[in-house]
């Protein structure tokens, strides 16, 4: 980082404490306000996280300091501008352990990460008859592109089914595999039930039969550790407004081979390496697929955020964040009423839930009376709703930011929710 | 800043949430719309039988938060006898009174009505109020569907 004051994140050693926590907090300046006159109560992590100190700081730096666009001029800040941007993206491969940093696509998130598959790989393999799987837990943004690639070129999409708890049922996605099978295309971590999925299984039993995965890690990204080789995915995608880093930037990674087969997805500059009237020779990867000047302080932002996050440590924050969810998951289960949607063993830091006697809605607005912003409504998950037979739920979802005792004012916001109607 | 919850989830206005008047589907309707609040997914089924041009009967259908079903059937006590005219004057008022802090309101068009004055102090909740009145706009003006986008 060039002229830098930039706070650098402290660091941490075995379980996190409340110290820790504690010390974490004062990083993100959001957390401390009132709301409604009460103290606010963050939940709503799924939906967005917030920025620790070191990412507002490594954005306003990049503003202050070293705004130029990148790999363009010869001058100075074009130069520091472009070695921070890049940086950025060396933190991210390391981060996921990505074989090197060219497989590293910087993208708006998730769902230009999985327009990009589908419209630029899919156009490219897919032909009419051929399957894509997905599981039923998807987020809009992983069923929709490929229903309209459908459309377009007759692909059929087949959707893995799960029970009651939330897992998949994983016969069935066996036997779903066939030579018509192109890709599987699987969220890592649902947002709507928190089931975190046996990638590795689906990635070998695909593997098996030569078929790639894509893997929406929009939701495990922030919380679990991801080594790419280890997990054996063919394409992986996140946000990085979900894992503490700004909005409107996140990363497509791909397998070399597979990247280069693949034509471009936008085009214009950046992504060219020589233009003429009669032809246009394309960059390689990445800058293949980055047409345009890129969100510069947002890589830089969301290098500052990985190393935030590797700061505190991965499986740290795993941990912590498990022992939240089971905490919740016991009071929230212990109280009258709300039936928790999402009860699979292996699940990570979602506490979805429903009660007969007050709408999803209505909960949110007692809640957020009480400080508490928590996501209601159908999580762009409108089937996974459809399963289980509901119109919404309300979700809480941990960072590891939260408390016990903010679990225990959820709880207290949900007695009022009781006392209201009953 | 949210006033006191009580304004919002007044006795009445939760009792026309338990039991909503009206709330089923009419035989003899001459118009009808749905109604989907794509942020919450509430969604309702209006059905009215218009005679002459009066609203004969009016009835409802669906699901959604308290403040869209009590507001759906305070929406069909209100407008049941009245003249579409009447009725879409009922709206415009409803509207203003969730919309605009000082307005002089005309209470007597309003009527029952006015039990959901509280949500202007919750704007994420305005739409919830409204979606049962731009459903009835849709099924008088023969359009069938009708969104709070
Ligand atoms: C599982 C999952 N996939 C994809 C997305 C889409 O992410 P974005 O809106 O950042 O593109 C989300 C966001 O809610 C998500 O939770």
């Amino acid at each position: 980082m060039t002229a830098a004051t930039v706070n650098a994140p402290a660091s941490f050693s075995g379980p996190l404490t409340n110290d820790d926590v504690e010390r974490i907090r004062r990083d993100f300046p959001v957390l401390d306000q009132l709301i409604n006159g009460k103290p606010l109560v963050y939940l709503d992590n799924a939906a967005t996280t917030q920025k620790p100190r070191p990412v507002i700081d490594a954005i306003s730096n990049y503003y202050l300091h070293n705004n130029s666009n990148v790999h363009r001029g010869v001058h100075t800040l074009s130069q520091r501008a472009t070695d921070d941007y890049e940086a950025g993206r060396e933190a991210i491969r390391r981060f996921i352990n990505a074989p090197d940093s060219s497989e590293i696509i910087y993208v708006r998130g998730t769902t230009e990460g999985l327009n990009l598959v589908a419209s630029s790989y899919g156009r490219k393999f897919f032909r009419a008859g051929d399957e894509v799987i997905i599981t039923g837990m998807e987020h809009h943004s992983n069923i929709v592109p490929w229903q309209i690639l459908g459309k377009e070129i007759g692909i059929r999409l087949r959707v893995i089914p799960f029970n009651d708890q939330g897992e998949l049922l994983m016969d069935e996605y066996e036997s779903m595999l066939n030579e018509r099978t192109r890709l599987v295309s699987v969220v890592h971590q649902s947002n709507a039930l928190g089931t975190i999925n046996p990638v590795s299984s689906i990635v070998e039993l695909a593997h098996a039969r030569g078929i790639p995965v894509m893997v929406d890690a929009a939701q495990s990204i922030p919380h679990l550790p991801i080594d790419v080789q280890a997990m054996g995915a063919d394409f992986l995608t996140f946000s990085g407004h979900k894992m503490y880093g700004p909005t409107g930037i996140g990363v497509l990674w791909g397998r070399a081979d597979l990247l280069n087969d693949m034509p471009p997805y936008q085009s214009g500059g950046e992504m060219i390496r020589s233009v003429t009237y009669e032809e246009t020779i394309y960059s390689v990867i990445p800058h293949k697929f980055e047409a345009g000047t890129p969100d510069i302080a947002g890589a830089i932002g969301l290098g500052a955020a990985v190393e935030y996050l590797e700061a505190i440590g991965m499986d740290r924050i795993a941990a912590y964040e498990q022992a939240l969810m089971r905490y919740g998951a016991e009071r929230l289960a212990a109280t009258e009423g709300v039936r928790l949607i999402g009860t699979a063993e292996n699940r990570g830091g979602i506490l979805s839930f429903y009660m007969e006697s007050a709408h999803a809605h209505d909960i949110g607005t007692i809640l957020d009376a009480e400080g508490i912003a928590v996501r209601t409504g159908h999580h762009c998950a409108q089937p996974v709703m459809a399963r289980y037979e509901i119109p919404a739920t309300v979700r809480a979802s941990l960072s590891f930011y939260n408390t016990t005792e903010e679990i225990d004012t959820l709880i207290k916001g949900i007695d009022r929710v009781i006392e209201v109607f009953g | 800043m949210a006033s006191d919850l009580s304004d919002l989830y007044q006795e009445i206005l939760l009792e026309h949430n338990r039991r909503p008047r009206n709330f089923r589907t009419l035989e003899d309707a001459t118009h009808h719309a749905d109604g989907f609040n794509p942020l919450c997914g509430d969604e309702i089924s209006l059905q009215l039988r218009l005679d002459e041009d009066t609203v004969g009967d009016v009835g409802f259908q669906g699901h959604g938060c308290a403040i869209s079903r009590a507001s759906a059937s305070l929406l069909t006590q209100a407008v049941k006898g009245a003249s579409s005219e009447d009725a879409m004057a009922m709206f415009n008022e409803f509207h203003r009174m969730l919309t605009e802090p000082e307005a002089e309101l005309n209470y007597d068009l309003l009527g029952d009505l006015e039990m959901l004055a509280g949500v202007i102090a919750y704007p994420t909740r305005i739409k919830c109020a409204v979606l049962a009145w731009h459903t009835l706009k849709a099924a008088m003006d023969g359009e069938g569907i009708a969104t709070t986008e």
